[in-house]
């Protein structure tokens, strides 16, 4: 009896096997953070992508989730078993460049598509970009830049700016001050997940600088604000959108309000994607939705139009060419790739604001038009 | 580099140094009196606060929700004790580190399915938020001297309590001779629940009080455990004045060795390179500091034994 019921069990997993390879099903591989301090950014990426997945109805494809604990050597070994052993076609859900570097490379070489929904290392979008690596969300320096514009169209003159110490904190510093017309009091780089900012912020007061722009996503990002509120120092602060999600806002409190950031999506940008998205994303799991969500949305719909198209394993080219046209009703409005598959976008200025009980955004500009990114002319594919 | 500037590193070192020693503090009684190496000890000052945060969260008290970080910890450490550590006290070394970095994995599981993995809201007490002018014209936040003062005033309570009371000659004996005090009477396995209960309070105090700084969020403990073992090896195992002293030492080493380093390389390098050179080397110094004290005293500072 037991055997029988071992050898059913054996036909179904490899039929079921088959079922995703040979019957035109899609395997889907997400690695994203869901433990320690970067899990919020990591579950609002993999809700709003199986949130698409399943208003698209497709029991056609299958999501495997894996968390990467934010570690470089955990999500290399999970790249690897869904690689070799779940045989998916295409992989996702990264949230930090120095695990997509550790990942991404070695994914598209063995032929799989990669289509990145918040990471976006300059490497990766210049000379070590790939046919098969597509990132959903931004060039890593993006935000930043439209932060250095923003800045400079606020009339600031002389900038504090800081970030961690790893390859997006690089990309953030440097984005900022490729858009920013002003001079750099000080540039500073504090550890990947520093939670106290005392010494930072003493140096900032020293500083004279008449801005403060800053990169420090999840919780770090909480720690800097509410430390920064509490000092006195009242250096204006300009920052992405990545300190200001609503996760973040919700544990910083009204120490963030009226603080300007920069983001490609928000969720009053005004159009009926957009709209049906934030509806959908509240009524499934109670809370507002992040850019992160917004982004996870994004790539599985984007996934989707392509799959429509053809399945990656089965025409790749066609697949990939699918992607490259990006017909999907994107909740940021106005969205095409790049040649080197990364966004062209707007990017806008939002304001922290108080709408009755809850702490969010609201955009206030543009602050960069069909935004690109500098890394293209590097790019040979 | 302004006077200014550097009295409020300083400053910002030594509030640093006090939190560390709460840590340290629990940490160096608990292998100094039990001989047990507690991985879980960054996971009880979690749960000092998150028990703030959800009391704050319901009140609207600080101070209730000290009370409840204060409370919450100490039950959390008594359980574990009675439940999990007391069948370890015999085994080696690796057993406990192996049994107490399961805590660590159930402890954060636990948190994060009671109270889902976003961070999760502290704030500062009106009444200390703010800065405050300090003489010579230096501005410093309010609640930033509170902790300095919290933790020295800790720190007096338990050298007073290890030094003038009966349970604090206990915890010596158990130090010196654990089967002589038992012969004598003590109950010693009350002593023992006792003792992780304090030293699980102190950690769950500390997590309340940076808790309101930095934010509430599973895995906030393990950044933390890894420089309190660094406090109590330069300061000596199980000696409670060289977790002080090692607590304020690394404190300082790390905040100052953050503004000089890179100030320092700027001397002779490029800027940028400078920053990056300076910031790695800071984020090292305190274990160069180790390093040192451990090549000068291999016991640590106050310590008895070779660590």
């Amino acid at each position: 009896m037991k055997t029988w019921i071992a050898t059913l069990a054996a036909l179904g997993l490899t039929a079921g096997a088959a079922l995703a390879d040979g019957h035109g099903g899609l395997k889907v591989g997400m690695i994203t953070t869901l433990s320690g301090g970067g899990a919020g950014l990591g579950l609002d990426v993999r809700d709003g992508f199986l949130l698409a997945v399943k208003q698209a109805g497709r029991d056609d494809i299958e999501v495997v989730v894996e968390d990467d604990q934010r570690k470089p050597d955990i999500a290399v070994q999970l790249a690897d078993k869904m690689i070799q052993s779940e045989k998916v076609d295409v992989l996702t859900g990264i949230i930090w460049s120095n695990l997509a570097m550790a990942v991404v490379p070695s994914a598209t070489a063995q032929g799989k598509f990669y289509l990145s929904p918040n990471a976006g290392p300059s490497a990766l979008a210049g000379k070590g970009c790939h046919p098969n690596y597509f990132n959903v969300a931004w060039q890593n320096d993006n935000l930043h830049e439209a932060a250095g514009g923003y800045a400079t169209s606020a009339g600031y003159k002389n900038s504090f700016i800081l970030a961690p110490n790893y390859p997006a904190g690089k990309d953030a510093l440097t984005g900022y001050k490729r858009m920013f017309g002003g001079d750099i009091a000080a540039e500073i780089y504090t550890d990947l997940g520093q939670t106290d900012y005392a010494s930072e912020i003493a140096q900032i007061r020293a500083s004279g600088a008449d801005s403060v722009f800053f990169f420090l996503p999840g919780g770090m990002g909480i720690s800097f604000l509410k430390q920064y509120a509490d000092s006195g120092v009242d250096i204006p602060v300009v920052g992405p959108a990545f300190s200001f999600d609503q996760g973040i806002l919700k544990a910083v409190g009204e120490a963030a309000l009226g603080v300007v950031n920069t983001s490609q999506w928000s969720k009053d940008i005004d159009n009926a994607a957009n709209a049906a998205f934030v509806e959908s994303f509240q009524a499934e799991y109670g809370r507002l939705p992040s850019l992160y969500a917004s982004q996870g949305f994004d790539t599985a719909n984007l996934m989707i139009s392509a799959f429509d198209v053809a399945h990656p394993a089965e025409d790749p080219d066609a697949f990939r060419e699918a992607l490259r046209k990006a017909e999907f009703d994107s909740v940021r409005g106005d969205f095409s790739f790049a040649s080197n598959q990364h966004p062209i976008q707007d990017i806008y200025a939002r304001e922290v604001v108080q709408e009755g009980d809850v702490i969010t955004n609201r955009i206030v500009g543009v602050a960069l038009e069909n935004h690109g990114n500098a890394y293209v002319d590097d790019c040979k594919m | 580099m302004s006077t200014i500037l550097l009295i409020e590193q300083v400053l910002n070192g030594l509030q640093f140094g006090v939190m560390l020693f709460l840590m340290a503090a629990g940490l160096t009684l608990i292998f100094g009196v039990m001989g047990l190496i507690n991985l879980a000890h960054g996971s009880l000052y979690m749960v000092g606060a998150f028990a703030a945060a959800a009391v704050a969260g319901v009140t609207g008290s600080f101070v209730l929700a000290l009370a409840a970080a204060l409370a919450a910890a100490a039950l959390a450490g008594a359980v574990i004790e009675i439940a999990v550590i007391r069948r370890l006290y015999a085994a080696p070394h690796l057993d406990q580190v192996l049994a107490t970095f399961a805590l660590i994995l159930i402890f954060s599981e636990g948190t994060r399915w009671l109270f889902g993995s976003f961070p999760l809201y502290l704030d500062i007490p009106d009444a200390l938020s703010g800065p405050v002018t300090l003489p010579g014209g230096i501005e410093y936040p309010r609640y930033r001297l509170a902790l300095i003062a919290i933790g020295i005033a800790v720190a007096l309570g338990l050298w007073w309590l290890t030094a003038r009371t009966r349970l604090g000659i206990r915890i010596r004996a158990g130090e010196n001779d654990r089967e002589m005090i038992a012969a004598l009477g003590v109950d010693i396995s009350r002593l023992y629940t006792l003792v992780f209960a304090l030293g699980a309070a102190l950690a769950g105090l500390a997590g309340a009080l940076v808790g309101a700084i930095q934010s509430v969020q599973v895995g906030m403990g393990e950044p933390v455990l890894i420089l309190a073992f660094v406090v109590i090896v330069i300061g000596g195992i199980g000696s409670i004045k060289g977790a002080f002293v090692g607590a304020l030492l690394v404190g300082l080493t790390d905040t100052l060795g953050g503004l000089f380093l890179p100030a320092l390389f700027r001397l002779f390098m490029a800027p940028d390179a400078a920053t990056q050179t300076g910031a790695a080397l800071a984020s090292m110094a305190i274990y160069i500091l180790m390093g040192l004290v451990l090549v000068w005293r291999p016991a640590g500072l106050f310590g008895t034994r070779a660590a």
